[in-house]
């Protein structure tokens, strides 16, 4: 018996216009257009590196790289190899990112709030220098920066800031803190405090969490921690004879400084201006979202008899920090993927290297892979943590 | 009630203070705040007064005055410097129609170019003859300028609401005109490589933001699109750019490009540095559009399904014109992000605005000026800058509180 469409029942859909089937269709379309592309890109590339003699490949890392970097946190000579050499290029991008990090964070809370303060003066001045900084483009500030430190004066004219910072041709040097022999007998009391302190943080968050009501209890574990540390600060004195850890004051030798840390120019250079360049939007970001805490909050802090101080440790920013934290994520990761700008001021970071290392080798592909592979993990690694802290402080929220 | 509901609201009236009340509100609230405002006022009248005496003192502006043509052109052939000036004319020209048939934003900009090029003009004036070259035709051009723009405002003031579509089409029309008459026909093209200057950077900027757009729509579009492949492709497309810096973008552009074509195939510099700057771009404004595309209530999508409207339709007509129209500010924010970020082409080695200050300040004839002149090139060169990124910020601004968007 022949099989009928039942009387009522339209007819089957004809494939072109049902729309699963176009879904497919349109992908299957789309992915052989893609994958056409890439391969015809790469054929002819492949085509072309083979005529040169140049195919891929990673062999070249483990040949000695035989250039001079500047300056490496890790001891570095031209005969180490270039995987060795692109290390440092990554650990020298790193080492400029997170201090830059953490000084145009605190740049830019400055900044932020200084927007929002009452004294008209420097609500002012801290508006012109945001106007300022943020309209310019970032290079030319560095190459700015770069061109002021190569002006400074010799070595042995330093200008000096009380002697403890020392502005010079060849970078900047710091006094900085040093551990002297006897910093063995103060470990026992930095470990005491840490102990003692951590001990009465739980001790108190397990109260405030029997009695069921909110209280402080992190400034007054800083604050025991310290008092320890302190006393053993000057136990140590007593009993050895010198302190734990003295300032390094930078003493001028016939070469140069000895003692303090120095700077290379160029190192300097690209932090300053990174950090001056980020804090400025970190800045706007800490102001719209103190700003964006709705008023009510501010009010009924204030009407049940919260100090101002309180009304923003406890009210404002706990809210403020939620709205805040995400766009700060992203000045973080631009001001990483900035700092690739060092090549043009002569910073050996990880995209100079690898640039010295393409010119020398000619591997084109297999250097750009590399550099663009660190760019996003050291991306990834900084939103993973950013992403981790974010939903913790989500947390908060009933 | 209904009376009070049609009469336009009036503004609360501000109570008046005095001088003195204001600065005991403003600056001397209390002793913290008297004492920051003591410091801050010494502070600032120490920082203006040394900056207005080296700029009244330094002898390092003639690295700029004598080196004007190499800031705004680069090494564009000095008999062929009508080509810009005559596009500039022609931006002039729909500058001022556009301010007359728009008023509000264009007429403050186009009003604010004129003035611009007058005082420009002016101060060309007060210039030694020997360092405006050629004198006649600078100053001719100036003025020139200005006066094209305010004719311009003047045709277009009445009933110039009728050339609203024209002078949108003059518009889009403007960019390959301009690239035509920069370049040049037939035998006496003028290569990319002697363009420089102010001039590169804003083809670069431009380029890239009318090139990157549709990019940007598409990318957007596909990445909320319900068909897995896609949707794959430009989320890592996006991420993937996202990720890394754009001097290895335009690194790889300059260096993998040539590879990647078949080698008749030449592709000089600056179309190198376009396409980099435009697939950079094009991720950026993905994610904005995206963040527009989401602001759109679901309600808007069935009713048109409902109507009877198809993907592409509802695409088309209801989602993407109130999505781009709410995210036009930070569109704004993105092109002057580009406009900024044009100057790490001087990394591959084209010499933009920022390229023509380095090629000016390191040239060896200011060794005998104590200090060199960068400090003088970099104040010029950056104030060109902030004066093009300041405009479009406050423009932005001006449309989001006009259109009443940019809330998401």
């Amino acid at each position: 018996m022949a099989v009928t469409t039942p009387p009522g029942q339209p007819a089957r859909i004809p494939f072109y216009r049902d729309t699963r089937i176009i879904a497919i269709i349109v992908q299957v379309v789309f992915a052989l257009v893609v994958i056409g592309t890439l391969w015809f890109l790469y054929s002819t590339m492949m085509d072309g590196l083979r005529r040169a003699n140049l195919l891929p490949s990673f062999a070249f890392l483990r040949q000695p790289a035989s250039f001079p970097i500047s300056e490496s946190p890790i001891p570095y000579d031209p005969s180490r190899t270039y995987a060795y050499a692109f290390l440092v290029g990554v650990l020298n991008t790193l080492r400029v990112a997170s201090i830059g990090i953490v000084l145009a964070t605190i740049l830019g809370i400055v900044l932020g709030i200084a927007r929002l303060s009452n004294n008209w003066l420097l609500r002012n001045i801290a508006t012109v220098y945001v106007e300022i900084v943020r309209n310019v483009p970032l290079l030319l500030q560095l190459f700015f920066w770069y061109a002021m430190s190569q002006a400074f004066p010799r070595v042995q004219e330093a200008i000096s800031f009380g002697g403890l910072l020392f502005l010079h041709n060849r970078g900047v040097t710091i006094a900085w803190p040093r551990a002297n022999d006897d910093f063995g007998a103060w470990a026992p009391w930095l470990w005491a405090g840490l102990i003692a302190g951590v001990g009465f943080y739980i001790a108190r968050r397990i109260q405030f969490a029997r009695r069921d009501r909110p209280g402080v209890a992190l400034p007054w574990a800083l604050l025991i921690a310290a008092a320890i540390a302190l006393l053993g600060f000057v136990v140590t004195r007593v009993i050895a004879g010198q302190w734990p850890v003295t300032l390094e004051i930078p003493e001028l030798q016939r070469f140069g400084f000895s003692g303090g840390i120095t700077m290379t120019t160029n190192f300097a250079a690209l932090l300053f201006g990174l950090v001056i360049y980020t804090a400025t939007f970190i800045g706007e970001i800490v102001r719209s979202g103190i700003q964006a805490v709705n008023k009510g909050q501010r009010e009924a802090a204030r009407a049940l008899g919260l100090t101002n101080a309180q009304t923003l440790r406890l009210v404002i920013f706990p809210q403020a920090l939620r709205i805040i934290i995400p766009p700060m994520t992203s000045q973080y990761l631009n001001l990483t993927k900035n700092s690739s700008l060092a090549v043009a001021i002569g910073f050996p970071d990880l995209f100079a290297v690898a640039g010295t290392t393409l010119n020398q080798t000619g591997q084109a592909v297999p250097v750009i892979l590399m550099v663009m592979a660190s760019y996003l993990s050291i991306s990834l690694l900084t939103s993973l943590l950013m992403n981790w802290y974010n939903k913790r402080m989500q947390l908060v929220e009933r | 009630m209904a009376t009070e509901a049609s009469q336009p609201r009036a503004r609360a009236p501000r109570p008046s203070i005095g001088v003195l009340e204001w600065l005991r509100q403003n600056l001397f609230s209390n002793w913290w705040n008297t004492l920051l405002s003591i410091v801050l006022l010494f502070l600032v009248f120490q920082a203006l007064s040394g900056l207005l005496r080296w700029v009244v003192t330094t002898e390092g502006w003639i690295g700029v005055t004598s080196n004007v043509r190499l800031l705004l052109v680069g090494r564009y052939p000095p008999d062929q410097i009508w080509r810009p000036e005559l596009v500039v004319g022609l931006i002039a020209v729909l500058l001022g129609l556009s301010g007359g048939a728009w008023r509000g934003i264009p007429l403050v900009l186009a009003v604010g170019f004129s003035v611009a090029m007058a005082v420009l003009g002016l101060l060309s004036l007060a210039l030694p003859p020997d360092q405006v070259q050629p004198v006649f035709s600078t100053r001719l051009f100036l003025f020139g300028v200005a006066a094209l723009t305010a004719l311009g405002l003047a045709a277009a003031w009445r009933g110039g609401s009728r050339l609203r579509w024209p002078l949108v089409a003059g518009w889009i029309l403007l960019y390959p005109v301009a690239v035509l008459i920069l370049r040049g026909v037939g035998e006496a093209t003028i290569g990319t490589n002697l363009w420089g200057g102010l001039m590169l950077t804003m083809i670069l900027a431009i380029s890239g933001i009318v090139l990157s757009f549709p990019l940007g729509v598409l990318l957007a579009l596909g990445r909320r699109s319900n068909l897995p492949v896609i949707k794959w492709f430009c989320v890592a497309y996006i991420e993937l750019i996202r990720g890394v810096p754009l001097v290895t973008v335009l690194f790889m552009a300059s260096l993998m490009l040539p590879l990647f074509l078949p080698a008749e195939v030449r592709v000089d510099a600056v179309v190198r540095a376009i396409v980099a700057v435009t697939l950079f771009s094009a991720a950026y404004l993905a994610e904005n559009v995206r963040g527009g595309l989401q602001a759109i209530p679901r309600g808007q999508v069935e009713a048109a399904r409902a109507l009877g409207l198809n993907v592409v339709q509802t695409t088309l007509l209801i989602t993407l014109p109130q999505a781009l129209r709410a995210v036009i500010p930070v569109l704004v924010g993105q092109f002057i992000a580009l406009f900024k970020d044009t100057s790490l082409v001087v990394i591959i080695g084209l010499m933009d605005l920022l390229g023509a200050a380095q090629a000016i300040y390191t040239q060896p004839q200011w060794l005998g000026i104590p200090g060199g002149v960068w400090r003088e090139t970099f104040f010029v060169v950056a104030g060109i800058y902030w004066i093009f990124s300041f405009t479009m910020s406050r423009t932005a601004r001006q449309i989001e509180t006009n259109l009443n968007v940019g809330k998401l």
